[in-house]
C-alpha cells in the first residue's frame, strides 16, 4: 500500500506503507542513531512526533521483550529507507512491521530519507502529515497542507504520557528517591534502581507538598516530550521544591529546572537526536559521546547567578548541563541512561548517587537561598 | 593544551614492501601522517624500503630515506637526523616491531628519541599474548580459553585439556601467518610447528576455537586526556574462523541490537583505556549468536587495514587524527575535516551501508589452496557504498572486476547438481558467497544454508532478496517502475539485459539516471563540503551543491586501478594520485573514480571530487554523465583503466593522451607486429592462434621452446614457456576454456638479457629517465625479476639502439604520455618484446631515483605542454651517482600449494629498493631489505638443477664451494658436479622428510632449484621449494638470483659498512665536484 508524507512547506514524499494505516499529524524529527530503533520508538519523549531514522536499514533484529523504554510507542509515525521484513535475532519476538501495526504507528519506507533530513536541517523542524489515504489530486494535497498548518501541538502532552498513579520500583533500595515521570524512559528508572535506589515514581501532576510529606530524601525529574515552557503545573511543583530537597534532572527535567531557576529555553532549529553527540565536561575537559533527544535548549546567556554550566555540546556549543551547588541541583540535557546510544555518560548516575548518599548524611538545611533565585 | 611545541622533527617509519596482510593502507596512513605533521610546521623524516609508495616522494616528507627497514640502518638515520619524535603506529606491524626493537636495543634512549602516541609499555601489553591476557583478566573482559606455549609438549597438554578444534596464532606475525584452526591432532601438530617457526619470538597462542560466533570489530580512538570515541563498528558477514582480512565485511553492524552494539563498544573503550593507547586502535570481538556472551579476540594498538576501511567507510581520517594526537592534540581540539564545523571528538553516523570484499589471487594461482582460515590470503580489497545493503552488496560484487559482475550466473556453480551444491556449501573458500547465491537460486532453504555456512540469516535473506528479484526480472514485463527498482537494488544494465532479454539500448527510453550522495560523517545532520560521493537511484542528487561555482577550466576524470592484486599493485595508485594532483595544478578539476579503500587515491582530499564506485563501465559512465568532463585519463590506472578505454570511446567519451587507436596498435598483436616490421625493429617471431590446430602449425614455424599467453593480460596471467606439443596442447585447451574471445599468443622464447625502460612522449619527442636491466635472464616476469638501474652490462651501442627504438615506437604509435618498453638482447641483437602504452610498475621507482616526476610530466604533456619545457631535456636522461637494485617480494608463506618458482607469470606482491652509490652495496641493501639474513654460519646448500641449467650453473656452484658452503645435490646434479670436479653430497629425492627436518632446524643455508617443466605439484622440486618457503629458507629458482645473492654475501663478508642517505643525496650528480668545491 502507498503511504504519503506531506510537510508543512508543501514537500510530498511517496513511499510504501508498513505497520499501521491511517492519518497522523505531528512534528517531524530525525534521529541519527544506527541502532536502537526499538528504544527510540518506545521513548515517550517522541510523543506526537513522526520520526525519521537516518540509518537506512531498520528492523534488522526485530522487536524483543527487553529493549522497551516504555510499554507502548508514543510517536505517531516512523519513516525509514528500508524496513526489514526478514529480521534475524535470537531474541526477536516479532517484526518491526507487526509491532507498529499492533500499536497504531504508521510506517513509511522507500523514500529518500537523506534528502528529507537535509530539508529539515535547512528549514528547521516542521509539522507534517503521514497518511495511507489515497491522494487523488493536487487540490487534496493543498487541503492537507492547510490541515497541517492549522494543527496545534498538544500543550498537555506531558500529562498525557505521564503515569496516572504513583508506584515504587526496587522496594529494597537503600537510597530513597522520588521521581516525577514526565514520560520517563525505563532506562532512567533502571539505572537508578541498579545503583541501589528505591524509586517512587510520581505522575507529572504531583504537588510539591505530596513529595515533601512523603519524606523523600532526593528528587529526580525525568525526560519527557514537548515544550518546557508549556509545563506550567510541573514548573509550579518544582519551584516549590527547590532548596528543600536535592534535585536531579535529565532532559525535560533539566529544562524545567533551569526555567524554575530563572533561565530561558528556546527551540533548536532541528534538535539533537542521536547517539553520537560529543559533550565536553567543562571542568575536566574530557569529552563523552552521549545519547540525546531534545528539541529545546537552555540559553546559556540567561543563566541566573546561582547556576553554573557544567557540560557543553561540541557540535553547536549549546549548554548540556548545569548545577546549582548551593541548592543541590544537578542536571544534564543528554541521556546518561543511553538506551539507545553509548554508555559513556553512565558515570553521571554514579556521581549523582554518591551525592545523594552524601546529602543523606548532611541533609539540606532550610533553604535561605531561594531569595537569590 | 594543544600540540607539544618541543617536537620539531619527526621520524615516520613505513611498512615496507606490499605483502599479503600489509598493503597500500599503510601508504595511505603514512601520507596522511606526513601531511598532518607538515601542516603543523614539523619536519618529517621518512623511512621506507618500498619505492612504489607515495609517502617516499620528496614532496610528502622533508627527508626521504629508501633504505632497508632494520635497526642498524634506522640508527644511522637517527644519528644523522636527530629527530625529536618517532611515529611507528602508522607503519603496520613492521613499524611497530621496529619501534620495539629500537627500544630494546636502547637506541630510542641513546638518542633521546621520544616514541610519539602509544608508548612502548602499552604496545607490549597489547602485542604480548600473556600480558594481554592478564590485563583482560584484570579488567574483567572475557578472552577465550588459551595458553601461550613455546614448545610442542605444552601445546599438547593444552589440547588434552581443551579438546579440538583449537586455533593456533603465532605471536608477532603479519596477517596471522603461520596460524590456523586444527580440527584434529595431526593438523594441530603441523600448525604448532609452523607457528613456532614463524613467530620471531617462538611463541604461539593456542586457543579454544569459537568458530561460528559473529565477528565484530571496533575502531577506537583515545587522546591523552582519556577521551575515547569509536569511529565505526564493522560486522564480518563470515563468522569467526575466517581471518577478518579474508572476510566479507559490512559497516556498520547489521544484526546487533543496540544493547549488543553498546556492550561491545563499552568493552572496546574499556580496553583502549586500560592499555592507555594514544591514537587509533582496533579491537576484535566474537559474539555468540544465541546469548550475550562475547570474547575479546585481538587488539591492534595501531592504525590497521581495518582502520583504513573505517576511514573510507565513514569519512573520518583516523591516521591523520592519530598523528595529531601523537603530537599532543586532544580530540576536541582537532577539526572535523569533513564538516569543518564540528570537531574530531564525535562518532560518525552513516546513512548508507558499506561492504568490503577481499580480492584473492586465485585467478592467477588456479592450483592454490583456496580454503580460507585464520591465515590471510587476500592481496587487496574493494569497498562499495550503497544506500541499502542490497545495492552496496551488488556494487561490491561488480567492483571485483570479474568476468561476471553478478552474484549468480556463475557457470562453475550452475553446472553442479543439487546434491553436489549442497555438499559444497560447507566449503569456506573465496567463492562461498557465489555458491550460497546459487544455492538460493536453486531453492535451498535459507535456514539450511545458515546452518551449514554459519552466515547470519539476515545476510542470507538479503542475498535471497537480490536473487529472487533477479528471477522476477526474468519472468515479468520490464516496466519503468520495475527497472527503477532493479537499479535501486544495484542491478547493472548488462545484468538486467541478460535477465530480461532486452537490449541495454532499450533501457534508455526509461530515462533513469544515477544520482549521487555525499559521505559526510554525520548522516546529513550538518552540511558538509566534502566532495566524496557514491551513487544511488531514485533519490535526490547532491552533486549540484558542490559543482558549478568553480572557475576552473573544466574537469578531467582519472580512472583508478581497483583492488590491489598481483600484477596491479600500489604503483598504479601512485600514478593515479600524481595524475590527479597534476590535473589540479594545470587549472582543471580532477575527478577520481576508484573502488579500493586501502589507497591514497580514495582519500577525500586528493582529487577535487572523489567517486567511490566500481570500476565497471556503467558506473564510470554514470559519473561521466554528471561530470561531463573534458576527457578521461586511462593510462595511470593499470590494466583496469586501459580495459575501459574502448568502452568509453564507444560511448563518445574522449580519451586524453595516447589514443585508443594507439593503445590498440600496441596491444593488438597483429597491428603491433606489422608496426615493428615497418620500423625494422626485431621482435621474437610470434603468432596469434585461435585453435589447437593453428597452434601446432605455429610451433612448426617457430620451433620450441615457445612462450604462450592469452592476449590482453595483467601480470602475465596464464603465461608459460612450453617445450613440446603435449605441453602446448594442454595449455591451449585450458586457455580456450577461459575465454575464446581473444587469441592465444605464441612467441619464440629468447633466453637473453632482459632490459626495460619507461618513457614519456609528447607525441614529438621522448624523455627516457633511465634504462633498467634485469638480473634474471628473460623468461621471468619483469615484475618478479631483480633489476638494476642504471644498467651495467649494456654496451653504449645497444643503449643507443634502445633509445632509438623507443623514440621510433613512440612517434609511430603517437604515444602521448607514459609508455613502457621491454627488450631482450640476445646474440648482439636488440629485440622488442612488449610495449605498454600506459604507466608501468616501475614509474614510481624511476621517478624517485632520477628525480623526474614522470606522472606529473605525463599529465602536463597530455594537456599540451612540451616535454622540453620541464627542464629535463629529451632523450635518455643523464645518470647520477645513484645505483639501485629492485627486489621483488613474494607472499608465498600466506598461500599454500603455490609453486614459488619464478616463471613468466607474475607472482610477487611487492618490492623493495636498495639504493647506494655503489652497485655491490645497493645489491646487499636490496637483499637485506628483502628480509634475507646475513652474517650467519655457512652451512649446507641444496642444489637441484634441471638439465637446461646444469651447465650455466657450474661457475656459481664452484664459487659457492669456494665461499665455504657445503654442497648437497640431487642425483642428476650430483653426477654432473662429480663429472666437473665439484664435491657434493648426493641426496635422493625421496629423502624429502630428512630435508624437511634439516630446514626446520635451520641447518640449511639456502636452496638452488631450477624447476623442471610442467605444473605438476607432485614433483620433488615443487615439494622442496614449498618446504623451503615454509621454513623461510631462501630458495633460488633462477641461477641468476643465486649469483646475485652470493655476490651480496661476499660484499657482506668483506665487512662493507652500509650507511643510509636520502634519495636526493644519492642522486647528487656532482658529488665529487661538491667535495672539491668545499675544500
Amino acid at each position: 500500500m502507498l503511504a504519503t508524507l506531506i510537510l508543512e512547506d508543501g514537500s510530498v514524499y511517496k513511499g510504501e506503507q508498513f505497520g499501521a494505516c491511517g492519518t497522523k499529524i505531528g512534528e517531524i524529527v530525525f534521529n541519527t542513531s544506527m541502532t536502537g530503533y526499538q528504544e527510540i520508538l518506545t521513548d515517550p519523549s517522541y510523543a506526537n512526533q513522526i520520526i525519521i531514522m537516518t540509518y537506512p536499514e531498520i528492523g534488522n533484529y526485530g522487536i524483543n521483550e527487553e529493549d522497551f523504554e516504555s510499554y507502548a510507542p508514543k510517536c505517531l509515525g516512523f519513516v525509514v529507507k528500508k524496513n526489514c521484513k526478514n529480521d534475524s535475532h535470537y531474541k526477536s519476538k516479532e517484526t518491526l512491521s507487526n509491532y507498529l501495526e499492533r500499536n497504531g504507528v504508521i510506517g513509511i519506507e522507500g523514500i529518500d530519507t537523506r534528502s528529507l533530513v537535509i530539508k529539515i536541517r535547512e528549514k528547521g523542524t516542521m509539522r507534517c502529515m503521514l497518511t495511507t489515504d489515497e491522494i487523488k489530486s493536487e487540490s487534496e494535497i493543498v487541503e492537507k497542507i492547510g490541515e497541517i498548518c492549522t494543527h496545534n501541538a498538544d500543550k498537555d502532552v506531558v500529562l498525557h504520557v505521564s503515569p496516572k498513579e504513583k508506584y515504587v520500583v526496587n522496594e529494597e533500595g537503600e537510597i530513597d528517591l522520588a521521581l516525577i515521570d514526565y514520560g520517563c524512559k525505563s532506562g532512567i528508572i533502571n539505572s537508578l534502581a541498579e545503583r541501589g535506589c528505591k524509586v517512587t515514581v510520581y505522575p507529572a501532576s504531583v504537588s510539591a507538598s505530596e513529595i515533601l510529606d512523603n519524606g523523600h530524601k532526593n528528587l529526580f525529574l525525568s525526560n519527557g516530550p514537548g515544550d518546557p515552557a508549556d509545563c506550567e503545573i510541573e514548573l509550579e511543583t518544582i519551584k516549590n521544591l527547590i532548596g528543600k530537597i536535592p534535585i536531579f534532572g535529565i532532559c525535560l527535567g533539566y529544562q524545567l529546572l533551569s526555567i524554575a531557576l530563572g533561565a530561558k529555553t528556546y527551540k533548536l532549529k532541528y534538535g539533537h537526536r542521536g547517539g553520537n553527540h560529543p559533550v565536553i565536561n567543562l571542568q575536566s575537559g574530557q569529552v563523552m559521546v552521549t545519547s540525546q533527544n531534545h528539541g529545546y535548549a537552555v540559553d546559556t546567556e540567561s543563566l541566573s547567578e546561582i547556576m553554573r554550566a557544567t557540560y557543553k555540546n561540541l557540535n553547536d556549543d549549546t549548554m548540556e548541563g548545569f548545577d546549582a551547588e548551593r541548592l543541590k541541583i544537578f542536571a544534564v540535557q543528554f541521556h546518561p541512561e543511553a538506551k539507545p546510544g553509548p554508555n559513556d555518560a553512565a558515570v553521571i548516575f554514579d556521581e549523582w548517587i554518591k551525592l545523594m548518599e552524601e546529602f543523606h548524611k548532611n541533609p539540606v538545611r532550610k533553604a535561605d537561598d531561594m531569595a537569590n533565585v | 593544551m594543544g600540540k607539544n611545541i618541543n617536537i620539531k622533527k619527526v621520524m615516520v617509519i613505513g611498512s615496507g614492501p606490499i605483502v599479503i596482510g600489509q598493503a597500500a593502507e599503510f601508504d595511505y596512513a603514512g601520507v596522511q601522517a606526513c601531511r598532518a605533521l607538515k601542516e603543523e610546521g614539523i619536519k618529517v623524516v621518512l623511512v621506507n624500503s618500498n619505492p612504489a609508495t607515495i609517502m617516499t616522494d620528496e614532496n610528502i616528507a622533508d627527508k626521504v630515506y629508501i633504505e632497508p627497514l632494520e635497526i642498524t640502518m634506522l640508527e644511522d638515520i637517527i644519528q644523522k637526523e636527530r629527530p625529536d619524535g618517532l611515529i611507528a603506529s602508522l607503519g603496520g606491524q613492521t613499524g611497530l616491531n621496529l619501534a620495539m626493537e629500537l627500544h630494546k636495543a636502547g637506541i630510542l634512549e641513546k638518542y633521546n628519541l621520544k616514541l610519539l602516541g602509544t608508548n612502548i609499555d602499552s604496545i607490549n601489553k597489547a602485542e604480548d599474548r600473556e600480558l594481554f591476557k592478564n590485563l583482560m583478566k584484570e579488567i574483567n573482559e572475557p578472552v577465550p580459553e588459551s595458553e601461550i606455549v613455546s614448545n610442542h609438549k605444552d601445546a599438547l597438554a593444552f589440547a588434552e585439556k581443551i579438546g579440538f578444534p583449537i586455533i593456533i596464532r603465532p605471536a608477532f606475525t603479519l596477517g596471522g601467518s603461520g596460524g590456523g584452526i586444527a580440527k584434529n591432532a595431526e593438523e594441530y601438530e603441523q600448525y604448532v610447528t609452523t607457528g613456532l617457526q614463524q613467530s620471531p619470538i617462538n611463541q604461539i597462542l593456542v586457543e579454544k576455537s569459537i568458530a561460528g560466533f559473529k565477528e565484530v570489530e571496533y575502531e577506537v580512538m583515545r587522546d591523552s586526556n582519556d577521551t575515547c570515541i569509536t569511529i565505526c563498528n564493522m560486522e564480518n558477514i563470515d563468522p569467526i574462523g575466517i581471518h577478518t582480512g579474508d572476510s566479507y565485511v559490512v559497516a556498520p553492524s547489521q544484526t546487533l541490537t543496540n544493547n549488543e552494539y553498546q556492550m561491545l563498544r563499552t568493552s572496546a573503550i574499556k580496553i583502549i583505556r586500560s592499555l592507555k593507547i594514544e591514537g587509533g586502535c582496533n579491537v576484535q570481538f566474537a559474539l555468540d549468536t544465541t546469548s550475550n556472551q562475547y570474547y575479546v579476540i585481538e587488539v591492534n594498538p595501531r592504525v590497521s587495514r581495518s582502520s583504513a576501511l573505517a576511514s573510507k567507510a565513514t569519512g573520518y581520517p583516523i591516521a591523520k587524527v592519530t598523528t595529531k594526537i601523537a603530537i599532543g592534540y586532544k580530540l576536541h581540539e582537532i577539526q572535523n575535516a569533513i564538516t569543518k564545523k564540528t570537531v574530531a571528538a564525535f562518532e560518525p553516523s552513516l546513512d548508507y551501508v558499506v561492504i568490503k570484499i577481499p580480492k584473492w589471487p586465485f585467478d592467477k594461482f588456479a592450483n592454490g589452496d583456496r580454503i580460507l582460515g585464520t591465515k590471510m590470503k587476500a592481496t587487496g580489497e574493494i569497498m562499495s557504498i550503497g544506500r541499502t545493503f542490497n545495492s552496496a552488496f551488488k556494487k561490491a560484487v561488480a567492483s571485483l572486476e570479474e568476468k561476471v559482475p553478478s552474484l549468480a550466473l556463475r557457470e562453475e556453480f550452475e553446472k553442479l547438481t543439487y546434491g553436489e551444491l549442497l555438499d559444497e556449501l560447507s566449503i569456506q573458500d573465496d567463492r562461498r558467497i557465489f555458491r550460497v547465491s546459487e544455492a538460493i537460486k536453486r531453492g535451498i532453504e535459507p535456514e539450511t544454508i545458515c546452518n551449514i555456512t554459519k552466515i547470519d540469516f539476515w545476510f542470507i535473506s538479503k542475498i535471497k532478496e537480490i536473487i529472487d528479484f533477479g528471477k522476477s526480472l526474468a519472468c515479468m514485463e520490464l516496466t519503468k517502475e520495475k527497472y527503477i527498482e532493479a537499479k535501486e537494488m544495484g542491478f547493472l544494465d548488462c545484468e538486467i539485459s541478460k535477465l530480461t532479454g532486452k537490449s541495454e539500448e532499450e533501457f534508455k527510453a526509461f530515462n533513469v539516471e544515477a544520482s549521487f550522495k555525499i559521505v559526510d560523517t554525520c548522516a546529513a545532520e550538518f552540511s558538509a563540503k566534502t566532495p566524496y560521493f557514491y551513487s544511488t537511484y531514485n533519490e535526490e542528487c547532491e552533486l549540484s551543491a558542490l559543482k558549478g561555482n568553480s572557475n576552473k577550466k573544466g574537469s578531467i576524470l582519472v580512472l583508478g586501478s581497483g583492488p590491489i592484486r598481483i600484477g596491479q599493485g600500489i604503483e598504479f595508485d601512485y600514478c593515479s594520485v600524481h595524475a590527479s594532483w597534476a590535473i589540479t595544478n594545470n587549472g582543471y578539476e580532477s575527478v577520481m573514480i576508484n573502488s579500493n579503500p586501502e589507497t591514497l587515491s580514495t582519500d577525500f582530499d586528493i582529487a577535487d571530487r572523489l567517486y567511490f564506485e566500481p570500476m565497471h563501465i556503467e558506473n564510470v559512465m554514470n559519473v561521466v554523465k554528471k561530470e561531463n568532463p573534458i576527457g578521461v585519463m586511462v593510462q595511470f590506472g593499470g590494466q583496469t583503466a586501459i580495459n575501459l578505454a574502448s568502452k568509453l570511446e564507444e560511448r563518445g567519451v574522449k580519451i586524453l593522451g595516447t589514443s585508443l587507436e594507439s593503445i590498440n596498435a600496441v596491444e593488438d598483436r597483429k597491428v603491433f607486429e606489422k608496426l615493428l616490421r615497418e620500423l625494422k625493429i626485431p621482435q621474437p617471431k610470434g603468432r596469434g592462434v585461435k585453435s589447437a590446430a593453428e597452434a601446432l602449425d605455429a610451433t612448426k614455424e617457430l620451433g620450441y621452446p615457445v612462450l604462450v599467453r592469452p592476449s590482453y593480460v595483467i601480470g602475465g596471467r596464464g603465461m608459460q614457456v612450453v617445450y613440446n606439443d603435449e605441453e602446448l596442447l594442454t595449455y591451449i585447451n585450458e586457455a580456450f576454456k577461459f575465454s575464446t574471445e581473444h587469441p592465444v599468443l605464441i612467441d619464440q622464447y629468447l633466453e637473453g638479457q632482459e632490459v626495460e625502460l619507461d618513457a614519456i612522449s609528447d607525441g614529438k619527442e621522448v624523455l627516457i629517465p633511465g634504462i633498467c636491466e634485469h638480473i634474471e635472464r628473460a623468461g621471468v616476469h619483469s615484475g618478479d625479476s631483480m633489476s638494476i638501474y642504471p644498467s651495467r652490462n649494456i654496451s653504449r651501442k645497444h643503449e643507443k639502439t634502445l633509445v632509438k627504438y623507443a623514440k621510433e615506437i613512440a612517434k609511430k604509435t603517437k604515444i602521448v604520455g607514459l609508455m613502457n618498453i621491454q627488450f631482450i638482447i640476445k646474440d648482439d641483437v636488440v629485440y622488442v618484446i612488449e610495449v605498454n602504452p600506459r604507466a608501468s610498475r616501475t614509474v614510481p621507482i624511476m621517478s624517485k631515483v632520477t628525480g623526474i616526476p614522470m606522472a606529473k610530466i605525463a599529465v602536463n604533456v597530455i594537456l599540451g605542454k612540451s616535454l622540453r619545457s620541464h627542464g629535463f631535456g629529451v632523450g635518455l636522461y643523464r645518470k647520477t651517482n645513484l645505483v639501485c637494485v629492485k627486489m621483488p617480494i613474494f607472499s608465498f608463506q600466506k598461500l599454500n600449494r603455490i609453486d614459488p618458482a619464478l616463471a613468466p607469470e607474475m607472482k610477487s606482491t611487492g618490492e623493495v629498493l636498495g639504493i647506494d652509490t655503489n652497485y655491490k652495496r645497493a645489491l646487499l641493501k636490496a637483499f637485506i631489505a628483502g628480509g634475507f639474513k646475513f652474517g650467519q654460519r655457512k652451512q649446507r646448500v641444496l642444489v637441484s638443477l634441471n638439465d637446461h641449467y646444469k651447465k650455466p650453473a657450474l661457475k656459481i656452484i664452484k664459487k659457492m664451494f669456494a665461499q665455504g658452503y657445503f654442497i648437497m645435490a640431487t642425483w642428476g646434479t650430483h653426477k654432473f658436479l662429480e663429472k666437473n670436479g665439484v664435491p657434493s653430497k648426493m641426496i635422493e629425492k625421496f629423502m624429502i622428510d630428512k630435508l624437511q627436518k634439516r630446514m626446520k632446524e635451520g641447518r640449511l643455508s639456502f636452496v638452488i632449484n631450477t624447476p623442471t617443466l610442467g605444473k605438476n605439484s607432485q614433483t620433488a622440486g615443487f615439494q622442496i621449494r614449498t618446504i623451503a618457503e615454509m621454513y623461510c629458507i631462501p630458495c633460488f629458482t633462477s641461477i641468476d638470483t643465486a649469483r646475485a645473492y652470493l655476490s651480496a654475501v661476499k660484499t657482506y663478508d668483506k665487512k662493507a659498512r652500509l650507511t643510509a642517505d636520502t634519495v636526493s643525496n644519492y642522486r647528487k650528480r656532482h658529488f665529487f665536484d661538491f667535495l672539491i668545491k668545499n675544500k
